[in-house]
Protein backbone atom coordinates (compact mmCIF):
# COMPACT_ATOMS: atom_id res chain seq x y z
CA UNK A 1 0.00 0.00 0.00
CA UNK A 2 2.86 2.36 0.78
CA UNK A 3 5.28 1.02 -1.85
CA UNK A 4 4.85 3.92 -4.22
CA UNK A 5 6.12 6.32 -1.56
CA UNK A 6 9.70 5.30 -2.23
CA UNK A 7 9.43 6.89 -5.69
CA UNK A 8 8.81 10.32 -4.23
CA UNK A 9 10.83 12.56 -1.94
CA UNK A 10 8.02 13.67 0.36
CA UNK A 11 10.28 14.74 3.22
CA UNK A 12 12.47 16.65 0.79
CA UNK A 13 9.41 18.54 -0.49
CA UNK A 14 8.35 19.48 3.02
CA UNK A 15 11.92 20.50 3.74
CA UNK A 16 11.61 23.02 0.89
CA UNK A 17 8.51 24.45 2.61
CA UNK A 18 10.40 24.70 5.89
CA UNK A 19 13.31 26.47 4.18
CA UNK A 20 10.95 28.87 2.41
CA UNK A 21 9.21 29.58 5.70
CA UNK A 22 12.37 30.22 7.70
CA UNK A 23 14.06 32.43 5.08
CA UNK A 24 10.89 34.39 4.35
CA UNK A 25 10.19 34.77 8.08
CA UNK A 26 13.62 36.26 8.73
CA UNK A 27 13.38 38.53 5.69
CA UNK A 28 9.88 39.76 6.43
CA UNK A 29 10.76 40.40 10.06
CA UNK A 30 13.55 42.73 8.89
CA UNK A 31 11.56 44.44 6.11
CA UNK A 32 8.44 44.55 8.30
CA UNK A 33 10.38 46.29 11.07
CA UNK A 34 11.70 48.88 8.60
CA UNK A 35 8.15 49.39 7.31
CA UNK A 36 6.70 49.87 10.78
CA UNK A 37 9.50 52.29 11.63
CA UNK A 38 8.40 54.34 8.62
CA UNK A 39 4.72 53.96 9.44
CA UNK A 40 5.02 55.39 12.94
CA UNK A 41 7.79 57.88 12.17
CA UNK A 42 7.23 61.63 12.59
CA UNK A 43 8.15 62.20 8.92
CA UNK A 44 4.93 62.44 6.87
CA UNK A 45 6.49 61.26 3.57
CA UNK A 46 7.73 58.06 5.18
CA UNK A 47 4.39 57.47 6.89
CA UNK A 48 2.64 57.91 3.54
CA UNK A 49 5.01 55.45 1.85
CA UNK A 50 4.52 52.88 4.61
CA UNK A 51 0.74 53.18 4.48
CA UNK A 52 0.64 53.02 0.68
CA UNK A 53 2.92 49.97 0.56
CA UNK A 54 0.82 48.12 3.15
CA UNK A 55 -2.50 48.90 1.48
CA UNK A 56 -1.29 48.00 -2.00
CA UNK A 57 0.53 44.76 -1.16
CA UNK A 58 -1.99 43.48 1.38
CA UNK A 59 -4.83 43.76 -1.08
CA UNK A 60 -2.98 41.97 -3.88
CA UNK A 61 -3.34 38.17 -3.94
CA UNK A 62 -0.13 36.40 -2.94
CA UNK A 63 -0.49 34.33 -6.11
CA UNK A 64 -0.24 37.48 -8.24
CA UNK A 65 2.89 38.59 -6.36
CA UNK A 66 4.60 35.21 -6.67
CA UNK A 67 3.74 34.87 -10.37
CA UNK A 68 4.91 38.46 -10.89
CA UNK A 69 8.33 37.68 -9.41
CA UNK A 70 8.71 34.98 -12.02
CA UNK A 71 7.17 36.72 -15.06
CA UNK A 72 8.47 40.22 -14.36
CA UNK A 73 11.73 39.87 -12.45
CA UNK A 74 12.99 36.63 -13.97
CA UNK A 75 11.58 36.51 -17.49
CA UNK A 76 11.47 40.21 -18.35
CA UNK A 77 14.45 41.59 -16.44
CA UNK A 78 16.51 38.38 -16.25
CA UNK A 79 17.03 38.82 -12.52
CA UNK A 80 18.73 35.68 -11.20
CA UNK A 81 19.41 36.70 -7.58
CA UNK A 82 22.82 35.06 -7.85
CA UNK A 83 21.51 31.60 -8.69
CA UNK A 84 22.71 29.72 -11.75
CA UNK A 85 20.00 27.13 -12.27
CA UNK A 86 16.26 27.26 -12.77
CA UNK A 87 15.43 25.55 -9.49
CA UNK A 88 17.39 27.98 -7.33
CA UNK A 89 16.14 31.04 -9.19
CA UNK A 90 12.52 29.99 -8.62
CA UNK A 91 13.21 29.30 -4.95
CA UNK A 92 14.87 32.65 -4.35
CA UNK A 93 12.20 34.56 -6.26
CA UNK A 94 9.53 32.84 -4.16
CA UNK A 95 11.33 33.86 -0.96
CA UNK A 96 11.43 37.44 -2.25
CA UNK A 97 7.69 37.37 -3.02
CA UNK A 98 6.86 35.94 0.41
CA UNK A 99 8.96 38.62 2.09
CA UNK A 100 7.21 41.41 0.16
CA UNK A 101 3.80 40.02 1.14
CA UNK A 102 4.34 38.75 4.69
CA UNK A 103 6.20 41.87 5.81
CA UNK A 104 2.94 43.83 5.55
CA UNK A 105 1.37 41.55 8.15
CA UNK A 106 4.48 41.72 10.33
CA UNK A 107 4.32 45.51 10.09
CA UNK A 108 0.65 45.65 11.08
CA UNK A 109 1.22 43.28 14.02
CA UNK A 110 4.13 45.36 15.29
CA UNK A 111 2.15 48.56 14.90
CA UNK A 112 -0.76 47.06 16.82
CA UNK A 113 1.73 46.06 19.51
CA UNK A 114 3.10 49.58 19.81
CA UNK A 115 -0.43 50.94 19.99
CA UNK A 116 -1.27 48.71 22.97
CA UNK A 117 1.24 50.66 25.08
CA UNK A 118 -0.71 53.49 26.76
CA UNK A 119 0.58 56.98 25.93
CA UNK A 120 0.79 57.67 29.68
CA UNK A 121 3.67 55.18 29.91
CA UNK A 122 5.82 57.23 27.57
CA UNK A 123 4.68 60.51 29.07
CA UNK A 124 5.62 59.33 32.54
CA UNK A 125 9.00 58.15 31.23
CA UNK A 126 9.67 61.51 29.57
CA UNK A 127 8.59 63.33 32.73
CA UNK A 128 11.22 61.33 34.62
CA UNK A 129 13.80 62.70 32.17
CA UNK A 130 14.46 59.56 30.12
CA UNK A 131 15.83 60.18 26.65
CA UNK A 132 14.16 59.00 23.43
CA UNK A 133 16.28 55.85 23.21
CA UNK A 134 15.74 55.12 26.89
CA UNK A 135 11.96 55.50 26.53
CA UNK A 136 12.04 53.07 23.61
CA UNK A 137 14.44 50.58 25.19
CA UNK A 138 13.19 50.48 28.76
CA UNK A 139 9.51 51.42 28.56
CA UNK A 140 7.82 51.05 25.18
CA UNK A 141 9.49 48.18 23.29
CA UNK A 142 9.50 45.63 26.14
CA UNK A 143 5.75 46.09 26.55
CA UNK A 144 5.15 46.12 22.80
CA UNK A 145 7.17 42.94 22.19
CA UNK A 146 5.21 41.05 24.82
CA UNK A 147 1.91 41.80 23.15
CA UNK A 148 3.01 40.91 19.60
CA UNK A 149 4.00 37.30 20.30
CA UNK A 150 0.54 35.97 19.46
CA UNK A 151 -0.02 38.01 16.27
CA UNK A 152 3.50 37.28 15.01
CA UNK A 153 3.01 33.57 15.69
CA UNK A 154 -0.18 33.70 13.63
CA UNK A 155 1.73 35.42 10.83
CA UNK A 156 4.39 32.69 10.96
CA UNK A 157 1.78 29.95 10.71
CA UNK A 158 -0.03 31.70 7.88
CA UNK A 159 3.34 32.00 6.13
CA UNK A 160 3.97 28.27 6.55
CA UNK A 161 0.69 27.52 4.82
CA UNK A 162 1.28 30.21 2.20
CA UNK A 163 4.59 28.67 1.10
CA UNK A 164 2.47 26.22 -0.93
CA UNK A 165 1.70 29.11 -3.29
CA UNK A 166 5.29 28.78 -4.55
CA UNK A 167 3.88 25.87 -6.57
CA UNK A 168 2.49 28.53 -8.91
CA UNK A 169 6.01 29.18 -10.24
CA UNK A 170 7.07 25.55 -10.15
CA UNK A 171 9.07 25.47 -6.91
CA UNK A 172 9.25 21.80 -5.94
CA UNK A 173 7.51 22.02 -2.58
CA UNK A 174 4.91 19.84 -0.88
CA UNK A 175 1.75 21.02 -2.67
CA UNK A 176 3.32 20.59 -6.09
CA UNK A 177 4.53 17.11 -5.18
CA UNK A 178 1.09 16.25 -3.90
CA UNK A 179 -0.45 17.34 -7.20
CA UNK A 180 1.99 15.12 -9.07
CA UNK A 181 1.39 12.18 -6.75
CA UNK A 182 -2.41 12.23 -6.83
CA UNK A 183 -2.30 12.44 -10.61
CA UNK A 184 0.10 9.49 -10.94
CA UNK A 185 -1.16 7.26 -8.12
CA UNK A 186 -4.87 7.53 -8.82
CA UNK A 187 -5.82 4.79 -6.34
CA UNK A 188 -4.10 6.49 -3.43
CA UNK A 189 -5.88 9.87 -3.51
CA UNK A 190 -7.10 9.78 0.08
CA UNK A 191 -3.90 8.33 1.45
CA UNK A 192 -1.71 10.93 -0.26
CA UNK A 193 -3.98 13.82 0.73
CA UNK A 194 -4.13 12.63 4.34
CA UNK A 195 -0.35 12.36 4.38
CA UNK A 196 0.21 15.92 3.13
CA UNK A 197 -2.56 17.33 5.32
CA UNK A 198 -0.97 15.65 8.31
CA UNK A 199 2.40 17.06 7.31
CA UNK A 200 1.04 20.60 7.48
CA UNK A 201 -0.79 19.92 10.73
CA UNK A 202 2.54 18.73 12.16
CA UNK A 203 4.23 21.90 10.89
CA UNK A 204 1.62 24.38 12.09
CA UNK A 205 -0.32 23.06 15.07
CA UNK A 206 2.56 22.63 17.57
CA UNK A 207 3.88 26.07 16.63
CA UNK A 208 0.43 27.53 17.23
CA UNK A 209 -0.10 25.76 20.54
CA UNK A 210 3.41 26.52 21.83
CA UNK A 211 3.50 30.17 20.80
CA UNK A 212 -0.12 30.66 21.90
CA UNK A 213 0.90 29.42 25.33
CA UNK A 214 3.98 31.65 25.36
CA UNK A 215 1.87 34.62 24.27
CA UNK A 216 -0.52 34.09 27.18
CA UNK A 217 2.39 33.84 29.62
CA UNK A 218 4.14 37.00 28.54
CA UNK A 219 1.09 39.17 27.73
CA UNK A 220 0.84 42.37 29.75
CA UNK A 221 -2.29 42.23 31.88
CA UNK A 222 -4.26 45.41 31.39
CA UNK B 1 1.82 65.15 14.25
CA UNK B 2 -1.69 65.67 15.45
CA UNK B 3 -2.34 62.67 17.68
CA UNK B 4 -0.04 62.19 20.66
CA UNK B 5 2.32 59.33 19.89
CA UNK B 6 3.68 56.91 22.41
CA UNK B 7 7.02 57.01 20.61
CA UNK B 8 7.67 60.66 19.87
CA UNK B 9 7.31 63.92 21.70
CA UNK B 10 5.90 66.90 19.85
CA UNK B 11 8.83 68.01 17.66
CA UNK B 12 10.67 71.20 18.56
CA UNK B 13 12.51 73.46 16.09
CA UNK B 14 15.57 71.21 15.79
CA UNK B 15 13.53 68.03 15.47
CA UNK B 16 11.40 69.66 12.81
CA UNK B 17 14.51 70.57 10.84
CA UNK B 18 15.87 67.04 11.19
CA UNK B 19 12.55 65.57 10.04
CA UNK B 20 12.65 67.81 7.01
CA UNK B 21 16.14 66.50 6.22
CA UNK B 22 14.96 62.89 6.57
CA UNK B 23 11.98 63.60 4.35
CA UNK B 24 14.25 65.11 1.69
CA UNK B 25 16.65 62.18 1.80
CA UNK B 26 13.81 59.68 1.63
CA UNK B 27 12.21 61.38 -1.36
CA UNK B 28 15.60 61.44 -3.13
CA UNK B 29 16.26 57.72 -2.57
CA UNK B 30 12.69 56.79 -3.49
CA UNK B 31 12.71 58.90 -6.66
CA UNK B 32 16.07 57.37 -7.60
CA UNK B 33 14.70 53.83 -7.23
CA UNK B 34 11.58 54.68 -9.24
CA UNK B 35 13.79 56.21 -11.93
CA UNK B 36 15.98 53.09 -12.10
CA UNK B 37 12.86 50.94 -12.36
CA UNK B 38 11.45 53.03 -15.17
CA UNK B 39 14.77 52.98 -17.05
CA UNK B 40 14.89 49.18 -16.73
CA UNK B 41 11.30 48.93 -17.99
CA UNK B 42 12.08 51.29 -20.86
CA UNK B 43 15.07 49.16 -21.87
CA UNK B 44 12.76 46.17 -22.25
CA UNK B 45 10.19 48.25 -24.14
CA UNK B 46 7.65 47.72 -21.36
CA UNK B 47 6.80 51.41 -21.22
CA UNK B 48 5.78 51.65 -24.89
CA UNK B 49 2.30 53.02 -25.37
CA UNK B 50 1.18 50.05 -27.47
CA UNK B 51 1.87 47.80 -24.48
CA UNK B 52 -0.50 49.81 -22.28
CA UNK B 53 -3.02 51.11 -24.80
CA UNK B 54 -5.16 47.93 -24.96
CA UNK B 55 -6.16 48.55 -21.32
CA UNK B 56 -6.00 52.31 -21.04
CA UNK B 57 -7.44 53.28 -24.41
CA UNK B 58 -9.41 50.26 -25.61
CA UNK B 59 -12.51 48.38 -24.53
CA UNK B 60 -11.79 45.06 -26.28
CA UNK B 61 -9.26 43.95 -23.67
CA UNK B 62 -11.83 44.59 -20.95
CA UNK B 63 -14.75 42.83 -22.61
CA UNK B 64 -12.66 39.89 -23.89
CA UNK B 65 -10.33 39.23 -20.97
CA UNK B 66 -10.60 41.32 -17.83
CA UNK B 67 -14.34 41.53 -17.19
CA UNK B 68 -15.06 37.81 -17.89
CA UNK B 69 -12.08 37.05 -15.66
CA UNK B 70 -13.43 39.29 -12.94
CA UNK B 71 -16.78 37.54 -13.28
CA UNK B 72 -15.07 34.20 -12.68
CA UNK B 73 -13.35 35.58 -9.58
CA UNK B 74 -16.58 37.01 -8.15
CA UNK B 75 -18.59 33.86 -8.88
CA UNK B 76 -16.08 31.62 -7.11
CA UNK B 77 -15.75 34.02 -4.16
CA UNK B 78 -19.52 34.59 -3.88
CA UNK B 79 -20.46 30.91 -4.05
CA UNK B 80 -17.77 30.04 -1.52
CA UNK B 81 -18.82 32.59 1.09
CA UNK B 82 -22.51 31.71 0.66
CA UNK B 83 -21.82 28.01 1.25
CA UNK B 84 -19.21 28.53 3.96
CA UNK B 85 -21.48 30.75 6.09
CA UNK B 86 -24.12 28.17 7.14
CA UNK B 87 -21.57 25.36 7.49
CA UNK B 88 -19.27 27.59 9.51
CA UNK B 89 -22.11 28.80 11.72
CA UNK B 90 -23.12 25.20 12.39
CA UNK B 91 -19.61 24.23 13.45
CA UNK B 92 -19.12 27.38 15.48
CA UNK B 93 -22.27 26.69 17.46
CA UNK B 94 -21.43 22.99 17.74
CA UNK B 95 -18.10 23.93 19.28
CA UNK B 96 -19.94 25.79 22.06
CA UNK B 97 -22.23 22.82 22.72
CA UNK B 98 -22.74 21.59 26.27
CA UNK B 99 -22.23 18.03 25.06
CA UNK B 100 -18.52 17.42 25.26
CA UNK B 101 -18.41 14.95 22.36
CA UNK B 102 -20.09 17.40 19.96
CA UNK B 103 -17.86 20.27 21.06
CA UNK B 104 -14.71 18.13 20.87
CA UNK B 105 -15.51 16.70 17.43
CA UNK B 106 -16.38 20.10 15.99
CA UNK B 107 -13.30 21.64 17.61
CA UNK B 108 -10.97 19.00 16.21
CA UNK B 109 -12.38 19.33 12.70
CA UNK B 110 -12.15 23.13 12.80
CA UNK B 111 -8.56 23.16 14.06
CA UNK B 112 -7.57 20.48 11.55
CA UNK B 113 -8.89 22.30 8.51
CA UNK B 114 -7.51 25.64 9.67
CA UNK B 115 -4.07 24.04 9.78
CA UNK B 116 -4.09 22.90 6.13
CA UNK B 117 -3.20 25.14 3.19
CA UNK B 118 -6.24 25.82 1.04
CA UNK B 119 -4.25 24.77 -2.05
CA UNK B 120 -3.97 21.19 -0.74
CA UNK B 121 -7.76 21.09 -0.37
CA UNK B 122 -8.24 22.43 -3.91
CA UNK B 123 -5.90 19.83 -5.42
CA UNK B 124 -7.69 17.09 -3.50
CA UNK B 125 -11.13 18.30 -4.60
CA UNK B 126 -10.04 18.53 -8.22
CA UNK B 127 -8.66 15.00 -8.40
CA UNK B 128 -11.60 13.71 -6.37
CA UNK B 129 -14.04 15.12 -8.93
CA UNK B 130 -11.99 13.64 -11.78
CA UNK B 131 -12.10 10.18 -10.27
CA UNK B 132 -15.52 9.94 -8.69
CA UNK B 133 -17.80 12.23 -10.65
CA UNK B 134 -18.47 13.04 -14.29
CA UNK B 135 -18.38 16.82 -13.93
CA UNK B 136 -17.42 18.31 -17.26
CA UNK B 137 -14.09 19.94 -17.92
CA UNK B 138 -15.85 23.34 -18.01
CA UNK B 139 -17.26 23.29 -14.48
CA UNK B 140 -14.82 21.06 -12.64
CA UNK B 141 -12.23 23.77 -11.87
CA UNK B 142 -14.95 26.00 -10.42
CA UNK B 143 -16.26 23.17 -8.25
CA UNK B 144 -12.76 22.28 -7.10
CA UNK B 145 -11.88 25.87 -6.22
CA UNK B 146 -15.16 26.37 -4.36
CA UNK B 147 -14.85 23.06 -2.51
CA UNK B 148 -11.38 23.97 -1.27
CA UNK B 149 -12.44 27.47 -0.29
CA UNK B 150 -15.65 26.28 1.40
CA UNK B 151 -13.89 23.66 3.53
CA UNK B 152 -11.17 26.05 4.65
CA UNK B 153 -13.39 29.08 5.19
CA UNK B 154 -16.09 27.11 7.01
CA UNK B 155 -13.43 26.37 9.61
CA UNK B 156 -12.42 30.04 9.78
CA UNK B 157 -16.04 31.24 9.96
CA UNK B 158 -16.75 28.68 12.68
CA UNK B 159 -14.10 30.43 14.75
CA UNK B 160 -15.53 33.84 13.88
CA UNK B 161 -19.01 32.75 14.97
CA UNK B 162 -17.63 31.30 18.18
CA UNK B 163 -15.69 34.49 18.87
CA UNK B 164 -18.83 36.51 18.10
CA UNK B 165 -20.94 34.56 20.58
CA UNK B 166 -18.21 34.65 23.22
CA UNK B 167 -17.81 38.41 22.74
CA UNK B 168 -21.34 38.99 24.06
CA UNK B 169 -21.69 39.96 27.72
CA UNK B 170 -22.49 37.04 30.02
CA UNK B 171 -25.57 38.88 31.25
CA UNK B 172 -27.29 38.16 27.94
CA UNK B 173 -27.15 34.40 28.56
CA UNK B 174 -28.04 34.74 32.22
CA UNK B 175 -31.03 36.99 31.52
CA UNK B 176 -32.34 34.69 28.80
CA UNK B 177 -32.05 31.63 31.07
CA UNK B 178 -33.61 33.59 33.93
CA UNK B 179 -36.75 34.32 31.93
CA UNK B 180 -37.04 30.59 31.23
CA UNK B 181 -35.69 30.24 27.69
CA UNK B 182 -34.39 26.90 26.56
CA UNK B 183 -30.87 26.48 25.21
CA UNK B 184 -32.11 26.48 21.62
CA UNK B 185 -34.17 29.61 22.14
CA UNK B 186 -31.24 31.28 23.88
CA UNK B 187 -29.06 30.61 20.85
CA UNK B 188 -31.54 31.46 18.08
CA UNK B 189 -33.30 34.49 19.55
CA UNK B 190 -30.70 36.07 21.85
CA UNK B 191 -27.11 35.09 21.11
CA UNK B 192 -27.01 34.48 17.34
CA UNK B 193 -28.73 37.69 16.19
CA UNK B 194 -26.34 39.78 18.29
CA UNK B 195 -23.32 37.66 17.36
CA UNK B 196 -24.07 38.03 13.64
CA UNK B 197 -23.97 41.82 14.00
CA UNK B 198 -20.81 41.67 16.08
CA UNK B 199 -18.99 39.51 13.57
CA UNK B 200 -19.97 41.43 10.42
CA UNK B 201 -16.60 43.26 10.18
CA UNK B 202 -14.65 40.01 10.51
CA UNK B 203 -16.86 38.33 7.89
CA UNK B 204 -16.43 41.11 5.34
CA UNK B 205 -12.72 41.02 6.06
CA UNK B 206 -12.71 37.28 5.38
CA UNK B 207 -14.28 37.88 1.96
CA UNK B 208 -11.08 39.75 1.07
CA UNK B 209 -9.10 36.61 1.90
CA UNK B 210 -11.47 34.52 -0.23
CA UNK B 211 -11.19 36.87 -3.21
CA UNK B 212 -7.41 36.69 -2.97
CA UNK B 213 -7.43 32.89 -2.68
CA UNK B 214 -9.50 32.45 -5.84
CA UNK B 215 -6.35 33.50 -7.74
CA UNK B 216 -4.87 30.13 -6.74
CA UNK B 217 -7.52 28.42 -8.84
CA UNK B 218 -6.54 30.51 -11.83
CA UNK B 219 -2.83 29.87 -11.45
CA UNK B 220 -2.90 26.18 -10.62
CA UNK B 221 -6.27 24.61 -11.50
CA UNK B 222 -7.05 26.18 -14.90
CA UNK B 223 -10.07 27.94 -13.48
CA UNK B 224 -10.65 30.94 -15.71
CA UNK B 225 -10.70 34.01 -13.52
CA UNK B 226 -8.87 37.32 -13.30
CA UNK B 227 -5.45 35.84 -12.56
CA UNK B 228 -5.57 33.31 -15.39
CA UNK B 229 -6.40 36.03 -17.91
CA UNK B 230 -2.90 37.47 -17.41
CA UNK B 231 -1.22 34.85 -19.57
CA UNK B 232 -3.83 34.93 -22.34
CA UNK B 233 -4.12 38.70 -22.54
CA UNK B 234 -0.37 39.31 -22.38
CA UNK B 235 0.18 36.78 -25.17
CA UNK B 236 -2.51 38.36 -27.34
CA UNK B 237 -1.28 41.93 -26.89
CA UNK B 238 2.33 41.16 -27.72
CA UNK B 239 3.93 40.27 -24.40
CA UNK B 240 2.83 43.28 -22.35
CA UNK B 241 3.22 41.23 -19.19
CA UNK B 242 3.98 44.15 -16.86
CA UNK B 243 1.04 46.21 -18.09
CA UNK B 244 -1.33 43.23 -17.79
CA UNK B 245 -0.14 42.25 -14.32
CA UNK B 246 -0.38 45.87 -13.18
CA UNK B 247 -3.97 46.25 -14.41
CA UNK B 248 -5.01 42.93 -12.86
CA UNK B 249 -3.34 43.82 -9.56
CA UNK B 250 -5.08 47.20 -9.57
CA UNK B 251 -8.48 45.52 -10.06
CA UNK B 252 -7.81 43.21 -7.10
CA UNK B 253 -6.59 46.14 -5.01
CA UNK B 254 -9.69 48.24 -5.78
CA UNK B 255 -12.11 45.42 -4.90
CA UNK B 256 -10.27 44.44 -1.74
CA UNK B 257 -9.77 48.03 -0.60
CA UNK B 258 -13.49 48.64 -0.94
CA UNK B 259 -14.25 45.51 1.10
CA UNK B 260 -11.69 46.47 3.75
CA UNK B 261 -13.14 49.96 3.92
CA UNK B 262 -16.64 48.53 4.45
CA UNK B 263 -15.29 46.22 7.16
CA UNK B 264 -13.63 49.11 8.97
CA UNK B 265 -16.72 51.31 8.74
CA UNK B 266 -18.86 48.47 10.11
CA UNK B 267 -16.43 47.99 12.97
CA UNK B 268 -16.40 51.68 13.84
CA UNK B 269 -20.19 51.80 13.68
CA UNK B 270 -20.50 48.78 15.98
CA UNK B 271 -18.03 50.20 18.47
CA UNK B 272 -19.65 53.61 18.70
CA UNK B 273 -23.39 53.00 18.32
CA UNK B 274 -25.61 53.54 21.33
CA UNK B 275 -27.77 50.47 20.78
CA UNK B 276 -26.46 46.99 21.49
CA UNK B 277 -23.75 45.68 23.75
CA UNK B 278 -20.77 47.10 21.84
CA UNK B 279 -19.47 43.56 21.32
CA UNK B 280 -17.51 43.21 18.09
CA UNK B 281 -15.13 40.78 16.40
CA UNK B 282 -12.48 42.98 14.84
CA UNK B 283 -11.80 43.09 11.11
CA UNK B 284 -8.04 43.19 11.51
CA UNK B 285 -5.75 40.26 10.79
CA UNK B 286 -8.38 37.88 9.46
CA UNK B 287 -5.81 36.40 7.13
CA UNK B 288 -3.44 35.06 9.74
CA UNK B 289 -5.95 32.83 11.44
CA UNK B 290 -3.74 30.34 13.15
CA UNK B 291 -4.84 26.91 14.33
CA UNK B 292 -4.51 26.54 18.08
CA UNK B 293 -5.14 30.23 18.70
CA UNK B 294 -8.49 31.88 19.19
CA UNK B 295 -9.53 34.86 17.11
CA UNK B 296 -10.13 36.95 20.20
CA UNK B 297 -6.49 36.55 21.22
CA UNK B 298 -5.38 38.66 18.27
CA UNK B 299 -5.58 42.25 19.38
CA UNK B 300 -7.24 44.64 16.99
CA UNK B 301 -4.73 47.29 16.04
CA UNK B 302 -6.03 50.81 16.17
Amino acid sequence: MFDFLSDYDVLGAFWVNVQLTVLAAIGSLIWGTILVAMRVSPVPVMRAFGTAYINLVRNTPLTVIIVATSLVLSQTFQVTLGADNFKDIGFRLAVLGFIAYTSTFVCESLRAGINTVPVGQAEAARALGLSFTQVLRIIVLPQAFRSVVAPLASVLIALTKNTTVAAAIGVGEAALLMKEMIENESDALFLVTAMFALGFVILTLPTGLLLGWVAKRVAVKR
Amino acid sequence: MSAPSVLYDAPGPRARQRNLLYAGLFVLVFAGLVYLGLVAMNDKNQLDWDKWSPYLAGLDSWTTYLLPGLRGTLIAAGLSILMALPIGALFGIARLSDHAWIAKTAGTLVEFFRAIPVLILMFFANTFYVQFTDFGRDVRPLYAVCTGLVIYNSAVIAEVVRAGILSLPKGQTEAALAVGMRKGQLMTSVLLPQAVTAMLPALVSQVVVIVKDTALGGALLNYSELMSTVGEAAAFYGGNIIATLTIVAVIYIVINSLLSWVANRLERWLRTRKKGTGAVVGAEMMEEQAPGMGITETPAGR
